[in-house]
């Protein structure tokens, strides 16, 4: 088992290595000058390049690249072009945010998919089923961006009852724990937690029931054993590909929501993401998708290392 | 004679499916005596495996109709409540099924399955039931048991897997074995094995066992006496000898001339029986084997023949049996 850790341990780092690649390259591929929008319009074009030489952007992309990689590797993901702040900072600040709002959002999730999910599967074709199924195939339809705002209009124009913007009183992008930031999640994290649960839900249902058909069940209660070890033994059967789906969940929610973010102000790396792409920012935007990304390939690892753990026919095989 | 193990009177079980009723078994009688060894012999549908899971009552109620009565050690099985059930399965009762691959939980290591089964039945540590796990890896002769006791279903041979299944069907020291086509799944030679693991076990530990099969063969290894079932009744039952030698039911006779055992000489033909097993949706009035029966009468397919006894102990449901019981094949 250990031995399989840093196996997968190691086969993670040329991942990383592509996934920086194709960050640094994306953004540079991407038309535009990201010196015109903190140059004045008549600047000189001594200045431009004493800009872009500040920047480094006058060097050879494999040199800018090996430059960025080395600096990124120490965590200096460098300086901002709009703000001129570091963007480690900016981007560590952001994630923090996005990880509340997840964390909520898969709590959330998590627990109404796994409930409506088992529910289902266990008493198919019941009314009861029917009823979660359909929440289900809801949650994983409407667009979150819709039902964010619809909710924005019931909870906070019309009832008053929950602010619609922001992550804290007085534009606060600092999480606090208190209930004065707790109420700025409720809207944005019920938003953003109907997605994983529809999946979480569909996902569990089909393979509950998929288990329950399987003869060792009847196996079980041939044994005598009791209802409730019999549900042990189909949770333990269901547990490797529902924690693959959760885990996959996870990282998109981790990866921060543009649209959720947008809709609601939340100053997390959606709202980063889609602030660095207007302002043309680069090393922002560079920063903030290395980050993602190196995000989903350790979140995978976890996953793999979990689900092998839980699994004995892939630990052997 | 002692309190039947097994008692089942007039046992019918039909399943709903949709606007269909299957009639899977119909009126079935079967008595099993403490240690006895019987072998329930048909072919696929006509019964066998129902009878088996409704001694545990097994089959989902919502769609399953029964009528009649299984007794277990003088206890009725369909007025049992939920806790009588459970300790009746894998208390009373153990149960081997035909694919171990599929019937052991696959996330689970042996052990943890015996282990389990133990502790659902009696209060002892989980140490202690470790202890009687591998005591009985012993008693089904697995080789090494301390180490397949942590061994997952799939890490283990088709042969020791059928043992790890007997040895957690025997968990709680049952006084009825069901097995459900036990060497079907099997290699020729493991099944010749597990056979004798289970006449072994039937002696040493007293069990009775109700051995379901299409395997003449294997029937004749295992019982003492054989019941031959054809679409949910049975047509012939008594001791293994007297229905191997002299099969009184033309079903019998068919099965026995279908065996391929010692006669495959080239150039003849396998005799099979002619036709195919009633729809269980809508039987036959009369005897269910008339269609297929080359010595059927117009009366076979009237009324259903009862059960009689042309030999003391050799039942079978014909009504030209008493001619051949005068005048054996």
């Amino acid at each position: 088992m250990l031995r399989y850790t840093l196996r997968r341990i190691l086969y993670a780092l040329p991942i990383m290595l592509g996934v920086s690649l194709v960050c640094f390259l994306l953004v540079h591929i991407a038309p535009g000058d990201p010196l015109v929008s903190v140059l004045p319009p008549d600047a000189t074009e001594a200045l431009r390049r004493q800009m872009a030489e500040l920047y480094g952007f006058d060097r050879p992309l494999p040199e800018q690249f090996l430059r960025w990689l080395a600096r990124a590797l120490g965590g200096d993901l460098g300086t901002s072009i709009a703000t001129a702040r570091p963007v480690a900072s900016e981007v560590f600040r952001a994630v923090g945010n996005t990880v509340t709002l997840a964390a909520f959002a898969t709590a959330i999730g998590f627990t109404l998919g796994a409930i409506f999910g088992f529910v289902a599967g266990y008493f198919r074709d019941s009314p009861v089923d029917r009823a979660a199924s359909a929440l289900a195939v809801l949650g994983v339809s409407v667009p979150h961006y819709w039902l964010g705002m619809v909710l924005v209009i019931l909870f906070s124009a019309q009832l008053g009852w929950l602010p619609a913007t922001g992550a804290g009183p007085g534009g606060s992008t600092e999480w606090a724990w208190d209930w004065e930031h707790f109420r700025h999640l409720i809207l944005p994290a019920v938003t953003m937690s109907v997605i994983p649960m529809g999946i979480v839900a569909r996902t569990l249902r089909a393979l509950v029931a998929e288990i329950l058909s399987q003869e060792f069940v009847m196996g079980l209660r041939a044994r005598g054993l009791s209802e409730f070890a019999v549900f042990r033994h189909v949770v333990k059967n269901a547990a490797p590909t529902a924690l693959a789906v959760m885990g996959l969940q996870l990282g998109y929610l981790l990866g921060g929501s543009i649209l959720i973010e947008t809709v609601f102000s939340w100053p997390g790396t959606g709202f980063l993401l889609n602030a660095a792409i207007f302002q043309r920012d680069l090393p922002l935007l560079q920063g903030t998708i290395l980050v993602l990304a190196t995000f989903f390939v350790v979140l995978n690892l976890v996953v793999d290392v979990v689900q092998t753990a839980l699994d004995p026919r892939i630990r052997r095989a | 004679m002692a309190e039947p193990v097994l008692e089942i009177r007039g046992l019918e079980v039909t399943y709903r499916r949709g606007a269909e009723r299957i009639r899977a078994v119909a009126g079935l009688d079967l008595t099993i005596g403490p240690g006895e060894a019987v072998a329930l012999i048909g072919e696929s549908g006509s019964g066998k495996s129902v009878t088996l899971r409704q001694v545990l009552r097994l089959d989902p109620e919502r769609t399953t109709e029964v009528a009649g009565s299984i007794r277990v050690c003088g206890e009725e099985v369909g007025k049992l409540d939920a806790a009588g059930l459970r300790r009746l399965r894998g208390g009373r009762v153990g149960m081997v099924f035909q694919e171990p691959l599929l019937a052991l939980d696959p996330v689970y290591t042996v052990g943890q399955q015996i282990v389990e089964a133990i502790r659902a039945h009696e209060p002892v540590s989980r140490a202690e039931a470790r202890a009687r796990a591998l005591e009985l890896l012993r008693l089904v002769h697995v080789p090494s048991p301390e180490r397949r006791l942590d061994a997952y279903p799939h890490e283990l041979s088709g042969g020791l897997r059928q043992r790890a299944m007997i040895a957690l069907a025997l968990s709680c020291r049952p006084r009825l074995l069901l097995a459900d086509e036990p060497t079907t799944a099997l290699d020729a030679t493991v099944q010749i094995q597990v056979l004798l693991l289970l006449r072994e076990l039937q002696e040493r530990l007293g069990l009775a066992i109700l051995f379901v099969t299409h395997d003449i063969g294997a029937a004749v290894e295992i019982a003492d006496r054989i019941a031959v079932i054809y679409a949910g009744r049975i047509v012939e039952e008594g001791p293994v000898r007297s229905v191997i030698r002299s099969p009184l039911h033309p079903y019998t006779r068919g099965l026995l001339a279908s065996r391929t055992e010692g006669a495959l000489v080239k150039g003849r033909r396998i005799a099979a029986i002619p036709g195919s097993p009633p729809d269980l949706a809508r039987p036959p009035p009369g005897c269910a084997f008339a269609p297929r029966c080359s010595l059927a009468l117009e009366a076979c397919s009237r009324q259903v023949p009862k059960l009689e006894t042309p030999v003391p102990g050799h039942a079978v449901r014909c009504l030209r049996a008493r001619e051949w019981a005068a005048s054996p094949a």
